[in-house]
C-alpha cells in the first residue's frame, strides 16, 4: 500500500464542506460551542475563501423574504416553493429557512457585502424575492466571518472527504485524504454536519472538449453529499428532481437580469413567443400550470417543445428590450444616455460577477445586445437541492413547525442519528439559494449543538483494523496504478485499470442516453432506466479498478465514485415514480402525464450501507397551511 | 486552455509562503512545476473560468483564453481587484474596449465581526438563532 501517514482528528462537531451552508454552520456553531465548551472542526477540499458554487461570486441574493419590511409572509414563500416544485415540497423546512433567511442577509451586509440600495434606503429587488448585490467577493466575505468566529486553527483545507465511518449502523465520523501531502485522515466526531454541495458531470454536458468544465454548475461539486448521506444509511428524498437551467447558450451566463430588469422576451427563430403560443399546453399540468409564476420546469418545457419541433434557435430578444427602453426616453436624449450607461454596466456586471465566461463569449462574438438577440438554451441536468431542484437527504423539521411524521428530535437531522445536513445536501426544501443555504446551515448547527448537549453522545472510537481497511480502500487507485502502469507504453491505456476521466465519460454516456440527458432530449422510460441500471451495475463493479497517478487523480477517482451513487439514486427514483411530474426537467415517455391520484407524494429511498440494497418508499405530503382555494392558486 | 500562465510574468511566487494560484483554485488545477518554477493549469477542460487564479496572482501572470470548442478567438477579459473594488477591461474581437468598475467590499478587509454587532442571548432550546431577533429586525415567526 502507498505510504501514507494516518492523521486522527477528534472533535465534537465536524463540519464537512466549506460552502455557503457550512459557513453558516460554522459562524453559528462557534457561538454555541463556546458557551458549551465544545470543539468544532470544518473540513473543505478547497480553500474556504473561494470554494463551492459561490467561488466566482454572485450578482444576486435569490432568497430574501422581507419580513421586517412587511413585504411578504412566510406563507407566501411556502406557497411559492410548493407550486414551483409541482406540489412536492416540505412546507415545514421551507418555512423554517424562510423565517431565518433575512437575518443571514442582514449579517452579510454588516460583514461588508455591498447590497444595492434604492433611494429611500430599502434594498433594490431584481424580482419579488431577489436582491441585487455587487457580489464579486460574496464568498470571501461569508468565509471571513466564519473564520473569524471559528478560528483558522479549526479549519482544515485541501482535505477531500471520501465517506462516513460507520460501525453497526452508528456514525462515528468521516475519512478522507489530503490532496497536498501523503496523509490519510480519520475524523472522529460526536456529531457530523454534511454540506458538500450538489453534483455536476453525472450527465454528459453539452460541451465535451475544452469547455467540458463550463457546466452551469461548478465542476468541483461531485455528489459527495449524496454519497456521504447514502453511505451513512440516511433516507433520501426527491432524488428524481434534477435541475436544468435555461441560460445564455454555451457559456451559461445568467438570464435573470434580462428577464426581470429589462423585461426581455424569449422567442423562437420565427419570432413566436412560446410562453404565449403554448399557453394551452399548461392546461395539461393543472393546477401547477395555472399558477403565477409558472413553475421553472414548465417554462423550460414550453421552450423545449419549440426546439423539438425544429423552431430553434431560441433567442433572448435583448435588442427589442433595449429598443423599448430607448422608446420610453425618446424625448430626452440625455436621460436616455444615462439610463443606457447604467443598464449596460448592470448587464455586464451580471456576467462578470458570476459567469465571466459569458463576458468572454460576448466579447469574442462581438455581441452588441442592442443590435442583435442572443441564443438561450436548456443546459444539462444537475443535482442542486438548494436551487430549483430538490434532491437531498430527508431531514427532521423544527419542533414548532413540523407535523409528527416530519419530526424526530432535532431540526435538519437526517434519519441517521447525529448526522445533520443543509444546503444542497438536504432535499424537498428548494429555493433556498445562497442566503437560505447559509440560514439552513445555522439552523442545523444550532440543532447539532443542542443534540450534543442534550444527548451527550459518547466519544467515538474506532479499531485499528477498521482504519487500516478504510485506508487501503481509499488508496487502492494509487496502488493499482503504481503496480501496473509500467506494463504499457502510455499510462492512460492499460488493461488493469481505468483512469478517472474515462470512468466519468462512461458514466456520462450512459446517463445521457438512458436517463434522459441532453442527447435524448431529457426523455426516458421504464425500459431505458432498467437498461441504464444494468450498465450502472457494470460500472460499479469496475469502480474497483480505478487507477490514479497522483493525489489529484485520487481525488478525481473518488469524485467519480460519488457521482456514480448520485446517478444510481436518480435512475432508481425516476424508475419508481410512474408519471411525468416535472416535464422540462425530465419526461417519462411511458407515463407522459401528471398523476395526482397516485403520485402527489415524495419518493424517498434508502440504501443499506453494507449490502447496498435499495428500498424505495412513498411519503405523504403534509401541507402546513390549509389547502389553497382555486382563486388563490390561480394567483388572484 | 481556459486559464493559462504567461511564463515571462510568473515568478513561481518565490517571495510568498505559498503558491497563490495553487492555493486558491477551487478545483485543484493550478500547480507549480518545481523545475521551471512556473505554474500551469493541469486540466484545462475541468476549468470553470472562475478567474480566482487570475485575480490572486501577484504578478498578473494568469490570463484566460475562452474555451476553444465554442469561443471565437481574439477577446480578453482582464480584472484588477483591490481591497474594495474590481476593475474589468473587456476587449472585443473587433478591438473595441469596455471598462467597468464595481465595489466589492464595504468594510475593512479581514475584520468582519461575526455577530454583526448584534448582541443577543437566545436559549439553546427553541428556534431563535444567535444574533436573533435583532439581526432579523422582527421576532422569529412561528405557526
Ligand atoms: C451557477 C450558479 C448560480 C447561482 N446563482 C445564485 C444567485 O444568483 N443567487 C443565489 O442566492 N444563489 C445562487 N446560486 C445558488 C447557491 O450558489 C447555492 O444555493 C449555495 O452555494 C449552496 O450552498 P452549499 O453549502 O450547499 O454548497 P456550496 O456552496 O457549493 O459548497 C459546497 C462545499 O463543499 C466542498 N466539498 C465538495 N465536495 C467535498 C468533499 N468530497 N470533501 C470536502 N469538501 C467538499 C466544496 O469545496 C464547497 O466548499 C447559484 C448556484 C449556481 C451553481
Ligand atoms: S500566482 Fe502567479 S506568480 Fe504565483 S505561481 Fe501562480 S502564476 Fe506564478
Ligand atoms: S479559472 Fe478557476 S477553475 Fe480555472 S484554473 Fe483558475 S482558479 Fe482554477
Amino acid at each position: 500500500m502507498a505510504n501514507f501517514e494516518t492523521v486522527t482528528v477528534e472533535t465534537d462537531l465536524l463540519i464537512l464542506g466549506g460552502g455557503m451552508a457550512s459557513c453558516g454552520a460554522a459562524v453559528e456553531a462557534a457561538h454555541w460551542a463556546k458557551k458549551n465548551n465544545l470543539k468544532v472542526t470544518m473540513v473543505d477540499k478547497a480553500a474556504v475563501d473561494r470554494s463551492g458554487a459561490v467561488a466566482m461570486g454572485l450578482s444576486a441574493i435569490n432568497q430574501y423574504v422581507g419580513l421586517k419590511e412587511g413585504d411578504n409572509t412566510i406563507k407566501d414563500y411556502v406557497n411559492y416553493v410548493s407550486q414551483d416544485l409541482m406540489g412536492v415540497a416540505r412546507d415545514d423546512l421551507v418555512a423554517s429557512i424562510a423565517r431565518h433567511v433575512d437575518g443571514s442577509v442582514h449579517l452579510f451586509e454588516k460583514w461588508g457585502l455591498p447590497i444595492w440600495k434604492a433611494e429611500g434606503g430599502g434594498y433594490v429587488h431584481e424580482g419579488r424575492w431577489q436582491l441585487m448585490i455587487n457580489g464579486e467577493s460574496y464568498k470571501v466575505i461569508v468565509a471571513e466571518a466564519a473564520k473569524n468566529h471559528l478560528g483558522t486553527d479549526n479549519i482544515i483545507e485541501r482535505v477531500f472527504i471520501v465517506g462516513p465511518i460507520m460501525e453497526d449502523g452508528v456514525l462515528k465520523g468521516a475519512y478522507g485524504f489530503s490532496v497536498r501531502e501523503n496523509k490519510f485522515y480519520i475524523f472522529l466526531a460526536r456529531a457530523v454536519f454534511c454540506a458538500m454541495g450538489g453534483a455536476v458531470h453525472v450527465f454528459k454536458p453539452r460541451s465535451t472538449g475544452e469547455g467540458l468544465g463550463r457546466a452551469w454548475y461548478p465542476p468541483w461539486n461531485s455528489g459527495s453529499s449524496t454519497f456521504f448521506t447514502l453511505k451513512a444509511g440516511a433516507e433520501m428524498t426527491c432524488q428524481e428532481v434534477r435541475f436544468i437551467p435555461v441560460r445564455f447558450k454555451d457559456a451559461y451566463g445568467p438570464v435573470g437580469a434580462w428577464f426581470l430588469l429589462f423585461k426581455s422576451r424569449a422567442t423562437n427563430a420565427f419570432g413566436g413567443e412560446y410562453m404565449v403560443e403554448r399557453r394551452p399546453e399548461l392546461e395539461n399540468w393543472k393546477p401547477y400550470g395555472m399558477v403565477k409564476p409558472i413553475p421553472a420546469n414548465l417554462r423550460n418545457w414550453l421552450g423545449m417543445l419549440d426546439v423539438m419541433e425544429g423552431k430553434g434557435p431560441i433567442y433572448m430578444r435583448t435588442e427589442e428590450a433595449l429598443q423599448k427602453i430607448a422608446d420610453k426616453f425618446k424625448d430626452d436624449p440625455k436621460a436616455y444616455k444615462k439610463k443606457m450607461k447604467e443598464l449596460e454596466s448592470e448587464a455586464w456586471e451580471d456576467f462578470l460577477d458570476m459567469t465571466i465566461s459569458q463576458a468572454i463569449l460576448w466579447a469574442a462574438s462581438d455581441v452588441q445586445p442592442e443590435e442583435k438577440a442572443s441564443e438561450i438554451a436548456a443546459a444539462e441536468p444537475y443535482f442542486i437541492g438548494s436551487h430549483s431542484g430538490a434532491s437531498g437527504a430527508w431531514v427532521s423539521g423544527p419542533e414548532d413547525l413540523a407535523p409528527p411524521e416530519y419530526f424526530w428530535g432535532y431540526e435538519n437531522m437526517c434519519t441517521t442519528k447525529g448526522l445533520f445536513a443543509a444546503g444542497d445536501a438536504t432535499g424537498a426544501s428548494s429555493h433556498k439559494f445562497s442566503s437560505g443555504s447559509h440560514a439552513e446551515g445555522r439552523i442545523a448547527a444550532k440543532a447539532a449543538v443542542r443534540y450534543l448537549v442534550n444527548e451527550n453522545p459518547p466519544k467515538p472510537t474506532v479499531s485499528d483494523a477498521v482504519v487500516e481497511d478504510l485506508k487501503a480502500k481509499t488508496l487502492k487507485p494509487l496502488d493499482l496504478f503504481a503496480e501496473h502502469s509500467g506494463f504499457t507504453s502510455q499510462t492512460d491505456v492499460n488493461p488493469n485499470y481505468i483512469i478517472p476521466k474515462m470512468f466519468m465519460f462512461r458514466l456520462q454516456k450512459l446517463m445521457d442516453e438512458y436517463a434522459g440527458g441532453v442527447g435524448s432530449q431529457f426523455t426516458t422510460s421504464k425500459f431505458l432506466c432498467e437498461r441504464g441500471l444494468e450498465l450502472l451495475g457494470l460500472l460499479k463493479e469496475d469502480s474497483q479498478y480505478l487507477g490514479a497517478e497522483d493525489l489529484h487523480e485520487l481525488m478525481r477517482a473518488w469524485e467519480n465514485v460519488h457521482r456514480m451513487y448520485q446517478a444510481e439514486a436518480h435512475v432508481r427514483t425516476i424508475l419508481f415514480r410512474e408519471e411525468t411530474r416535472w416535464p422540462g426537467y425530465y419526461f417519462r415517455a411511458d407515463f407522459p402525464k401528471l398523476d395526482n391520484d397516485n403520485w402527489l407524494c415524495f419518493v424517498n429511498c434508502i440504501m443499506d450501507p453494507v449490502t447496498e440494497e435499495w428500498e424505495m418508499l412513498k411519503r405523504d405530503i403534509i401541507p402546513m397551511f390549509k389547502a389553497e382555494s382555486d382563486h388563490e392558486l390561480l394567483g388572484g | 486552455m481556459p486559464s493559462f500562465v504567461n511564463v515571462e510574468k510568473c515568478d513561481g511566487c518565490k517571495a510568498l509562503d505559498k503558491t497563490a494560484c495553487q492555493h486558491i483554485c477551487p478545483n485543484d488545477l493550478m500547480v507549480l512545476n518545481k523545475e521551471t518554477m512556473k505554474a500551469y493549469n493541469r486540466e484545462p477542460e475541468m476549468c470553470w473560468e472562475c478567474y480566482n487564479c487570475v485575480k490572486i496572482c501577484p504578478t498578473q501572470a494568469v490570463d484566460v483564453r475562452g474555451y476553444a470548442d465554442f469561443v471565437p478567438m481574439g477577446a480578453s477579459v482582464v480584472p484588477l481587484r483591490s481591497t474594495d473594488s474590481i476593475m474589468w477591461t473587456v476587449k472585443f474581437r473587433s478591438g473595441q474596449v469596455k471598462r467597468f468598475k464595481f465595489p466589492i467590499l464595504t468594510t475593512p478587509e479581514g475584520q468582519a465581526e461575526p455577530t454583526g454587532g448584534w448582541k443577543t442571548e437566545p436559549d439553546l432550546e427553541g428556534p431563535v438563532l444567535f444574533t436573533e431577533p435583532d439581526s432579523l429586525g422582527c421576532d422569529v415567526w412561528t405557526k
